[in-house]
């Protein structure tokens, strides 16, 4: 992904009085076939602008409802959201927050350019057009050359990639990520795990990435948010102490080593 | 793909060509495909051939079975009559095949929208669509009289519920995280209908149109079995109460040559509407 890098100067300094996100007491409760389910339960949360949160817990604890809560995709059902100094729906529709879903769920009959550039075509997003252009993205995503091809055409790997071009066209401020390398090898996530902290910097988005790994979310995040499951509730907020830039090879130092473990041992209980 | 393999797919580098095997695998892959052409084509020269044999040693009466040499010499001396006959029940095909699919595909985008009108219908279009050709159409051509209209109507009627089947499932094709992106976006409704909804559609639409294609000819041909004087359903009539067996082979190639192009024609349609299909491209 490197090789577009076009380093974005940083955010003027009234832009940080308000955090990128704000939950405050956050509850969200479903009604299902077996009863009221509360997905989440008085979830308090700040993640500041420019930051790289990771959200880690066992299946079932709220990660992607939290995700969802905040894109305004589900109504919390009590509490206050805060995005970008305002509500979910503003900060959607103000095409400030870029999503990307755990399948790439790109849309079969359009290449990979043509996918992309979705976010500009539909909603009113042309008036969000952000600095850098589709193509850009793609070559920022080390996909230049392949912007032709469709979906069907381009490998699990390649397909997040896109995703993660079209979830970056409109500028969002922040980016929310949904288990988006689960389902690929180790070996690609690995490496897509490298080139994204590199589009973060690069971009200087702040980023909330659900993940059930606990070393993707010790090795991407600059704080790791534990959250345990029945009723979904925020468990502890560990601080990352490992150094940035990141690279692979951080992961066999002793502090990382250290933190995994840590991790591990909250999740036990979680 | 091996793990390796796929990582080093990844990169968008330039992939290392190798002339040699690349030449080796265009070879073997048009092989095969000619290998599928020509195939069926000799199975069936061959079953014409084992035909012409059979009614040649056996001494079978032209009225029961004609060789296929006597349907030929037919389709040849009254290549006029039946391609005047095939007139007629091609308009009725047709017009029959883009009426039934237009008013399925309406319907359809209407029960995606009022899913009370779909609860309410659906059971019935289901209902409906189990009585067999043969039954109701006679009631549409009592209906309609003896006319181009009643044809037209039993074509579209037998067209038009494969159709809206498959094109309600295909508009509810999307995926709950295809939803929820046009929703981060703040997508219209008209947006998400024709920028998702009407393209997840289309390879089950195709796939109705397709069954449509041969079905609105078979509309056609009962609903003039029915009541009528000219037409490929008529001129079958006619050959069999004639005894007239020739005729009657060589009316069935001129309908199934017909039925056979059409699908041809949509078929064609699909794959170029559909490059990105991968049942398509594979």
């Amino acid at each position: 992904m490197s090789q577009a890098a076009l380093k974005r100067t940083p955010e003027a300094p009234e832009a940080s009085e308000s955090p990128a996100v704000r939950l405050r007491n956050v509850t969200v409760r479903f009604t299902t076939e077996r009863g009221a389910v509360t997905a989440l339960d008085r979830v308090s949360m700040t993640v500041a602008r420019g930051g790289f949160l990771t959200l880690l817990g066992p299946s079932g604890c709220g990660k992607s409802t939290l995700l969802r809560v905040v894109s305004d995709l589900i109504p919390a059902t009590s509490g206050e959201v805060e995005v970008m100094g305002a509500s979910a729906a503003a900060a959607r529709e103000a095409r400030n927050i870029g999503f990307v879903f755990q399948d790439a769920s790109l849309l079969a009959w359009r290449t990979a350019l043509e996918n992309v550039e979705l976010p500009l075509e539909v909603g009113g997003g042309a008036e969000h057009r952000g600095a850098r252009s589709p193509r850009e993205l793609l070559a920022l995503v080390g996909l230049s050359g392949r912007e032709k091809a469709y979906p069907h055409e381009l490998s699990g790997g390649m397909r997040q990639r896109v995703a993660i071009a079209r979830a970056l066209v409109n500028d969002p401020k922040l980016l929310l990520m949904d288990e988006p390398f689960g389902a690929l090898d180790e070996i690609t996530r690995d490496r897509l795990n490298v080139e994204l902290l590199r589009v973060w910097e690069n971009t200087g988005a702040t980023i909330l990435f659900v993940t059930h790994s606990i070393y993707e979310a010790a090795f991407l995040g600059q704080q790791v948010l534990l959250m345990a499951a029945r009723p979904g509730r925020v468990r502890e907020v560990v601080d990352v102490p490992l150094p940035t830039p990141r690279g692979v090879e951080q992961r066999e130092t002793p502090q990382f080593v250290e933190l995994t473990a840590h991790l591990r041992r909250v999740l036990e209980t979680c | 793909m091996t793990a390796p393999a796929m990582s080093q797919t990844e990169a968008s580098e330039t992939y290392v060509s190798d002339e040699a095997a690349r030449a080796e695998y265009v070879a073997a892959a048009r092989s095969a495909a000619w290998r599928r052409r020509l195939l069926p084509v000799g199975a069936a020269i061959l079953l014409l051939v084992l035909w012409e044999l059979a009614v040649v040693v056996f001494q079978v009466r032209p009225f029961i079975a004609p060789a296929p040499t006597a349907v030929a010499a037919t389709l040849y001396a009254k290549f006029g009559l039946l391609i005047g006959n095939l007139a007629p029940t091609a308009t009725e095909a047709v017009s029959g095949f883009i009426i039934g699919n237009v008013a399925a595909i309406v319907i359809a985008a209407g029960f995606v929208y009022q899913r009370t009108a779909e609860e309410a219908f659906f059971p019935i279009a289901v209902m409906v669509h189990t009585i067999p050709v043969m039954a109701y159409a006679p009631i549409l051509v009592l209906l309609l009289g003896n006319g181009l209209s009643a044809k037209v109507a039993i074509a579209a009627l037998i067209c038009f519920f494969p159709t809206l089947v498959n094109m309600t499932r295909g508009l509810r094709a999307v995926t709950s995280q295809q939803m929820e992106l046009m929703r981060i976006l703040s997508a219209s409704p008209s947006e998400i209908f024709f920028k998702l909804r009407l393209k997840c559609s289309l390879p089950y639409l195709f796939a109705a149109l397709k069954i449509a294609a041969a079905t609105s000819v078979i509309g056609a041909i009962v609903g003039e079995w029915i009541g009528a004087t000219t037409g490929i359903g008529a001129l079958i009539i006619q050959a069999t109460y004639n005894f007239d067996s020739p005729l009657l082979y060589a009316t069935i190639v001129v309908g199934s040559a017909f039925s056979a192009a059409f699908f041809g024609v949509i078929s064609w349609l699909e794959s170029h509407f559909l490059k990105w299909n991968v049942a398509q491209s594979g």
